[in-house]
């Protein structure tokens, strides 16, 4: 099995971020799907969809995902707390993107292991951050 | 005027997962934002979200700036049972806002 520090050549906001949440466990590439487009033309609005494989028991299911960013002001994006009875591990929103940027959904099993994916996203117009208004 | 926009299922087998959406109009205000004089636009956005199914917690979500405005979020639950879904927002300036959905479940 290979273990992954995907906090690793990122930003230290983002490894602290994620050390936030798994603490000092491993998170291992595998298991997660982040579906969000690898090319977007406005970063203000960029859907984005996370799934989990899990069977969805009450033995064995998803506690929760966490999705974060890597250039953003703020490293965190959401986190989603869902249970047995969910049925199905999968969310989608809507988020902001302020650069081209990795983004990095983790998830947390109910065995407390953690398991992420990472993406790359182009952003042609970025979420507006700086401009006046 | 704050509005939720809620799809769920009317009806549903027993033992089903359905798909519930969720939108709640808000500006999600980042915080990082400056008027053209230069002064920060202060933050405001939801930073929670709670769904329960008959009083109990079915999903919930933290919400950063970076949840794009109007936040959507789409999810899954399993229904066993005929009830009712509460959904509530809240964030930054006291902001709480609540919806509901009914589900028939035969």
């Amino acid at each position: 099995m290979v273990i992954v520090r995907p906090a690793d050549a990122t930003p230290a906001m983002l490894q602290t971020a994620i050390r936030n949440v798994v603490g000092e466990a491993n998170v291992r590439t595998g298991k997660v799907k982040l579906d969000i487009p690898p090319l977007v033309e406005n970063g203000n609005t960029v859907p984005m969809t996370v799934s989990v494989t899990s069977p969805m028991t009450a033995d064995e299911y998803v506690k929760s995902i966490h999705v974060f960013n890597e250039k953003n002001p703020q490293p965190n994006i959401g986190n989603f707390y869902l249970g047995p009875r969910a049925g199905r591990a999968q969310v989608s929103t809507r988020i902001r993107l302020a650069d081209s940027q990795k983004v990095t959904a983790i998830a947390r099993l109910s065995d407390d292991t953690f398991w992420s994916a990472t993406a790359d996203v182009v952003v042609t117009l970025a979420a507006c951050t700086e401009e006046a208004i | 005027m704050p509005s939720a926009l809620i799809n769920v299922p009317k009806k549903a087998k027993r033992g089903d997962v359905i798909e519930i959406k969720t939108l709640m109009s808000h500006i999600m205000e980042t915080g990082y934002r400056h008027t053209a004089s230069g002064d920060v636009v202060p933050r405001d956005i939801i930073t929670s979200f709670t769904c329960r199914f008959n009083g109990a917690e079915v999903f919930r979500a933290d919400l950063y700036p970076a949840i794009a405005a109007n936040p959507f979020i789409t999810f899954f639950t399993t229904v066993t049972e005929s009830g009712k879904f509460e959904f509530e927002w809240s964030g930054d300036k006291g902001f709480s806002e609540t919806a509901q959905a009914s589900i028939t479940v035969e």
